[in-house]
């Protein structure tokens, strides 16, 4: 196993970043620490990396006991969410820094980044300054330079969160294509949920300096441990007794078993999605339901605002009983 | 291109309300016209005549002239000497000014707003005080038994004291703005402190700590007040330029005392451009 | 792999939280912790302290205290020098607010033929030594060898050696202060509030006391506090166009310098005092001000 952190604290003054977190990282796969802002991940990643000295508790990497290990001895490649550019250096000999701090020869150094600036298509912006590159250019660029010293496990701080929409969904498609082509252990810190069930292999979800719960997105998904996880994935809305998920309801004109029933008071399009809210008139259901489907289904069931509707949990939703 | 062409509201040539800038080569109105012929008389008559009288009058004499005075044996003394000092001194405040603007920015400990305030004393007190200040602790009637007066340290110090400000004041923002990141980054890549601070810190410092060394260089050569009661004046021992300059205005020889003041101001430009050649080179190595 | 790689247009981002670097606490920031206090301790806050300390003892054979500080203070030829001190500093301030005030609009909000040589020129004063400031005026305004010597000697009006000539130096060296501090504040808050103004009918004197004045009034007086410090303390410029005789265009500074001159310890020291909490008090108001100034917009 990479990287194995066991029973680890970290306090700020009487703030508890970090309560006693034992988690293990395997080998050659992508992982997402993902959590609110706050919750602790990125301490997490920065004390994995030996940026942030953890109050007890070991780090081992690769089998090697890290905890006292400096960051400079750690051999982690890491990527910082503003880049971390170094600006009076070139492309170029940002990425060859490390290797340079390493006194490898030069050809080898020039070799090697040669083929870090082909690998992030940066090759015909290797004599730029980072202040020339676009945002997108520069993360790269930094992740070239994170990869350089053939590091045992890169580490991603938020790597895409100063990115634009559009970029940021961009990059993490590469990222996910780059690892499947270098396979280096992968940690990311995001708050982005989507990020994390998009790009990675593994999730472990923070929260409050405690991991809530470590699977992949598909268990994180469909069965959460905790009705943090659950809401923390995707939207939720209580029926009856349950948590569920908006679009896990199953929505009827017609009067059936249901769980609940009441009219459609809100009605709000969002692209292809319908969002419903529905009032239930019973002491279960202080706030109005939320349901959600596809323009299609709306239109088949032929659904309108003021309708009164049969609600129930579709076959094989998943629920958290509260 | 979706060939989905909009209405944009901004599309619409927007009539000028007001000429545009570039269309003209003037934007004066007639009031403001007259406030400037004002303000560049004024301007003229305090600064630029006066300044322009130093120059005629150093070059009024010729060539020869100019020489003559500049490498008479007490002057070359004084400027020689000027120079020198000014030089040290630029040099400590480039050690010091950077390691007092480091402590301030990433030290934190009791009693660290006095020592800001302290750093802005020079600046806020009359040179003449300054004089008096070094000389109530470095004079005849030292506490600590130090009697730099007619020496060329109590110049040193002198110098010291009215330039302290300049570097620590241009390196310390450009410090504050530094991301921690970026030494993160260079941490994780292998880069020990020292490594750190001479490959990523210092290029980022080296233009401030260029402009607070060129002004403070620019200070130390034409100070003036702070010298008048430490410096002694003698020639050839503690005489330096401005002191020169004075002994030759209240000589009546002023064509002489322009000589020495256009000599400095054209050490100082030199000084200034060769330390941005420096800062350069130094910024760009990494 | 990754043809969709973004093009070099790809990067929109946000604003950089920037976070600053935690204090590392090693001996070597001790080491340089202590290497600091010391320096700044011998260099100024030693000798600063001193000098007050000695406005109070005895020196000289003369007593020390309140009292015998308050008779130095108030003894007619310091009264005279301190005078003509606020006087000419007075004027000097007046003047530079003015024509400060006018030559950063007219830079900012004109464009106009020479105006980047102009806004060069403007900080040379700056970067002139005092003495050289003060040659410079001799040179030009001096009745025997000015340049408009001969003008000044027909009409009978005395620019050197007389009061004029002090408020000339002083306003020279002190000239660009106001300039340097309503600048940056102009180009930042930008023409839409003048221009609003304008299209709502008011002229343009209206539109600069109602709208531009009050945008700029901290900047101007953060301004005015440095340019009134440091006239207030301009010594070497002052010492070549002035007499600096006792009752005859002595400022404080040259007070200072003739009385330490003539062995009267006890008197420079007052005077010096004064001069030390004028300049204390500037630095504060100046830091109290400058928060005002962030909190504008």
């Amino acid at each position: 196993m990479s990287i194995e952190i066991s029973n680890v604290n970290k306090y700020f003054g009487d703030f508890a970043a970090l309560t006693d977190i034992d988690l293990t990282i395997p080998t050659g796969q992508l992982t997402a620490l993902l959590g609110p802002s706050g919750g602790g991940k990125s301490t997490l990643l920065r004390v994995i990396a030996g940026l942030e000295e953890a109050d007890s508790g070991t780090v081992t990497i690769e089998g090697a006991d890290a905890t006292a290990l400096p960051v400079q001895k750690r051999n982690v490649g890491f990527v910082f969410q503003h880049y971390a550019a170094f600006k009076h250096l070139s492309v170029r000999r940002n990425i060859a820094f490390g290797l340079e701090i390493r006194k490898r020869p030069r050809a080898e150094i020039d070799a090697k980044v040669e083929e870090l600036l082909e690998l992030v298509h940066l090759t015909a912006w290797a004599e730029r300054k980072p202040a020339q590159l676009s945002g997108g250019q520069r993360q790269r660029m930094a992740l070239a330079r994170a990869l350089a010293i053939e590091p045992s496990v890169l580490l991603l701080d938020e790597p895409f969160g100063a990115l634009d929409a559009k970029v940021r969904k961009e990059l993490r498609d590469w990222l996910r294509r780059l690892h499947d082509e270098v396979h280096v252990t992968t940690v990311f810190v995001t708050h982005d949920q989507e990020e994390a069930l998009e790009v990675a292999d593994q999730i472990v979800v923070i929260n409050e300096g405690r991991i809530e719960q470590v699977g992949t997105p598909d268990d994180l998904y469909d069965r959460p441990a905790s009705e943090f996880v659950l809401g923390f994935l995707g939207p939720v809305t209580r029926l009856g007794g349950d948590l569920i998920r908006p679009h896990d309801i199953e929505i009827s004109r017609y009067e059936q078993a249901a769980t609940a029933t009441g009219p459609i008071t809100r009605w709000t399009r969002v692209g292809f999605e319908v969002r419903l809210e529905i009032t239930p008139d019973d002491v279960l259901h202080p706030d109005p339901v939320q349901v959600a489907l596809t323009r299609t289904e709306a239109r088949a069931l032929d659904l309108h605002l003021g309708d009164q509707v049969w609600l129930r949990p579709a076959v094989g939703a998943q629920t958290v009983t509260t | 291109m979706n060939g989905i062409t909009t209405a944009r509201p901004d599309a619409a040539p927007a009539a000028p309300s007001r000429p545009r800038r570039r269309a003209r080569r003037s934007t004066l109105t007639r009031a403001s016209g007259v406030g400037l012929g004002l303000a560049v008389v004024w301007f003229s008559l305090l600064v630029l005549i006066p300044l322009a009288a130093v120059v005629i009058a150093a070059a009024e004499g010729g060539w020869d002239t100019f020489v003559g005075t500049i490498t008479d044996g007490d002057t070359a003394a004084a400027i020689r000497l000027t120079v020198v000092e000014a030089a040290l001194v630029t040099v400590v405040n480039v050690v010091m000014g950077t390691v007092i603007a480091w402590v301030l920015v990433r030290d934190t400990f009791p009693g660290k707003r006095v020592l800001e305030v302290v750093i802005d004393l020079p600046f806020a007190l009359p040179t003449i005080v300054a004089g008096l200040v070094l000389l109530s602790l470095y004079g005849p009637d030292s506490p600590v038994g130090v009697n730099l007066v007619n020496s060329r340290q109590g110049i040193f110090l002198a110098l010291l004291f009215v330039t302290l400000p300049f570097v620590v004041r241009t390196v310390q923002p450009v410090l504050l703005e530094l991301d921690a990141d970026v030494e993160e980054a260079a941490a994780s890549l292998g880069a020990s402190r020292a490594t750190t601070f001479r490959r990523i810190i210092l290029p980022a410092l080296a233009p401030a700590i260029t402009a607070g060394a060129s002004l403070a260089f620019a200070r130390a050569i034409s100070e003036f007040g702070s010298l008048v009661l430490i410096a002694g004046n003698q020639p050839r021992n503690t005489e330096v330029a401005s002191l020169k300059i004075l002994k030759y205005i209240e000589g009546d020889q002023q064509a002489a005392a322009a000589s020495v003041a256009v000599l400095l101001l054209l050490v100082a430009v030199l000084v200034i451009v060769a330390l941005d050649l420096i800062s350069r080179r130094v910024a760009a190595r990494g | 792999m990754a043809d969709t790689i973004p093009s070099p247009i790809d990067g929109a981002l946000t604003a950089p939280a920037r976070r600053g670097v935690r204090s590392r606490r090693g001996p070597l920031a001790l080491v340089l912790r202590t290497v600091v206090v010391l320096y700044l301790f011998f260099l100024v806050a030693w000798p600063v302290s001193l000098v007050v300390q000695r406005a109070f003892a005895p020196t000289g054979g003369q007593p020390g205290g309140i009292g015998p500080l308050w008779e130095r203070l108030t003894d007619p030829a310091a009264v005279y020098a301190f005078y003509l001190t606020l006087t000419v500093s007075f004027w000097a301030v007046v003047i530079n607010t003015i024509f400060g005030v006018g030559i950063s609009l007219l830079l900012v909000r004109h464009r106009f033929p020479g105006r980047r040589v102009l806004s060069v020129l403007i900080d040379l004063p700056m970067s002139v030594s005092p003495v050289v400031v003060g040659l410079a005026l001799v040179l030009t305004y001096s009745t025997s060898l000015g340049i408009f010597g001969d003008v000044l000697q027909t009409t009978g009006l005395r620019i050197i050696n007389s009061t004029p000539g002090l408020i000339m130096a002083t306003a020279f060296v002190s000239l660009p202060l106001v300039i340097r501090e309503v600048i940056p504040v102009l180009e930042e808050v930008g023409e839409d509030a003048e221009t609003a103004a304008r299209s709502l009918g008011a002229n343009g004197w209206q539109t600069f006391w109602r709208i531009t004045l009050p945008m700029i009034k901290w900047a101007v007086v953060y301004g005015v506090v440095l340019s009134a410090a440091r006239a207030i303390g301009e010594y070497g410029a002052v010492r070549i166009v002035s007499r600096g005789a006792e009752f005859n265009g002595e400022t404080a500074t040259l007070l200072i310098q003739n009385e330490y001159g003539a062995f009267n310890e006890a008197a420079a020291y007052a005077a010096a005092f004064v001069l030390v909490v004028l300049a204390v008090l500037a630095l504060v108001v100046v830091t109290v001000l400058r928060p005002q100034e962030s909190h504008r917009s």
